[in-house]
């Protein structure tokens, strides 16, 4: 009982980074997602390329070295900083991510039905009005449990920011192991824990989101 | 403090990045190989017709899902060797293979179930009525129907697991990214390693996506002649759905 009052406390100094930063690159994602989904499906062959090699150099390689680029590299060939650490952390995981939710948002705009495009053109609706009135109310349901999954990806690999040096949960968890090996077990359930509490409210938001994309979608 | 990219970095760092390559992609077979068969034990426990077993699997398996997968690689590699009774301690590439591997099995046997799901309730029946054997009735009737088309979605796990690979340069297996940031630490230029690796993953898994996507659309004909015999369009529709997601991680 002591060790639980020891290493919970300790845990949670790091929970403001890992909500943040969950919270921060998911923005980003959400809206990279919208830009580069949209840019994929319109008319435009340049954006549509431009955008194909985003999503294309973002999920080609893997979350751990875009962020040790974005954190070695930018600095070194641009002679910029990000900012700080944090600034790394939530772009590195944001543009992965919207990379992965754009091809969620395009999959879903494509796959509502060709009628209602054709019908909205009847209705003499500009493009814009077809997409914001039609196409994407319906499309926007569809990619509601897909969103939730991303998200809880994505809380996921807030972890990842331990890496560079954010003081997130997962650092906390590395310093007390490093001062107290024998309690290694009961610290990393409890940072499992911490994580898995946190996705909770994620994973019941999906199953919701789940269960509201399978009601009036015309098909 | 500004860096130019240097081309001799590049090229002395392209035969120490390259040299990790094997283990890289060594790592991921095996990792890919464990998830595959211990995917097969999560879908078989939650077909156990008692229904706590199968809620208490449910939610391990959520747990294991939804918590980092760097998180249980510490907890293999740190923990598990305090662990009373049964800690044991373990070489680095042991520990990845055991954690992303058990991280991913939960994935995959999400993916048999669907599998499973899939093949038409005639087919059980069927199998029932000619009295075959429970045995019987999964290798010769059940699997063969349920696996084939889930081959596409397991080639995609296959180039996630790749990308996820790189995690275990955190407790020390020699991969590309651990060499890329030994190389980067020791000279002070982690610039060009790092692309190096950008460069491999990108050479590597693009042309494999579009592979998979290739034997995507191979097997999802074949398999929606079998939905036409099977005279039920609705699941036809909710299964090239959920097959045609050839990026949906969950």
């Amino acid at each position: 009982m002591s060790a639980v009052t020891e290493i919970l406390p300790q845990l949670l100094r790091g929970l403001g980074i890992t909500i943040s930063v969950l919270l921060a690159s998911a923005i980003i994602a959400y809206v990279m997602a919208f830009i580069a989904g949209l840019s994929r499906v319109s008319q435009n062959v340049i954006l549509q390329k431009i955008t194909a090699v985003y999503v294309e150099i973002f999920r080609g390689t893997s979350l751990i070295v875009q962020l040790f680029w974005l954190y070695y590299a930018i600095p070194m060939l641009f002679g910029i900083q990000l900012g700080s650490n944090w600034w790394t952390g939530v772009i590195a995981i944001g543009l992965n991510y919207g990379a992965y939710l754009s091809e969620v948002v395009r999959g879903s705009i494509l796959a509502v039905d060709k009628g209602q495009t054709e019908a909205s053109i009847a209705l003499n609706m500009s493009s814009f009005q077809r997409m914001r009135l039609i196409i994407l109310p319906q499309a926007v349901r569809m990619m509601l449990p897909e969103f939730g999954n991303y998200s809880i990806q994505m809380l996921k690999a807030t972890s990842l920011v331990s890496l560079i040096g954010m003081r997130d949960i997962l650092y906390y968890g590395d310093i007390m192991r490093s001062t107290n090996l024998s309690q290694a077990p009961l610290i990393y359930v409890f940072v499992l824990l911490v994580y898995f509490v946190l996705a909770l409210p994620l994973i019941w938001l999906t199953r919701k989101g789940e269960a509201n994309s399978k009601k009036g979608v015309a098909s | 403090m500004s860096h130019n990219w240097k081309w001799e970095t590049f090229f002395e760092a392209m035969p120490i990045v390259l040299k990790g390559l094997g283990i890289t992609i060594g790592l991921t077979f095996a990792c890919f190989g464990f998830a595959l068969i211990f995917g097969f034990v999560w879908t078989f426990i939650r077909r156990i017709p008692f229904s706590p077993i199968r809620w208490f699997v449910t939610w391990v398996m959520e747990f294991i899902r939804s918590t980092p997968p760097l998180v249980q690689l510490f907890f293999v590699y740190y923990a598990l060797p305090m662990v009373p009774v049964i800690g044991v301690t373990l070489d680095p590439f042991t520990c990845a293979v055991l954690g992303i591997g058990i991280h991913y099995s939960t994935y995959i046997g999400e993916i048999y179930r669907s599998g499973i799901d899939s093949v038409d309730k005639g087919q059980w029946e069927a199998s029932t009525a000619l009295n075959f054997s429970t045995l019987d009735k999964w290798k010769k009737i059940i699997l063969p129907q349920a696996l084939p088309p889930t081959i596409p979605m397991l080639g995609n796990y296959f180039i996630i697991m790749f990308k996820e690979v790189p995690l275990a340069s955190t407790i020390g297996v020699g991969g590309i990214m651990f060499m890329a940031n030994s190389y980067g630490a020791l000279n002070f230029a982690y610039l060009e390693p790092l692309t190096i690796v950008g460069i491999i993953f990108l050479l590597l898994s693009y042309p494999s996506s579009i592979l998979i996507n290739r034997l995507e659309v191979k097997l999802n004909t074949r398999f929606d002649k079998n939905a036409l015999i099977g005279k039920s369009p609705k699941k036809r529709f909710f299964l090239s759905k959920n097959l045609e997601g050839s990026d949906r991680i969950v």
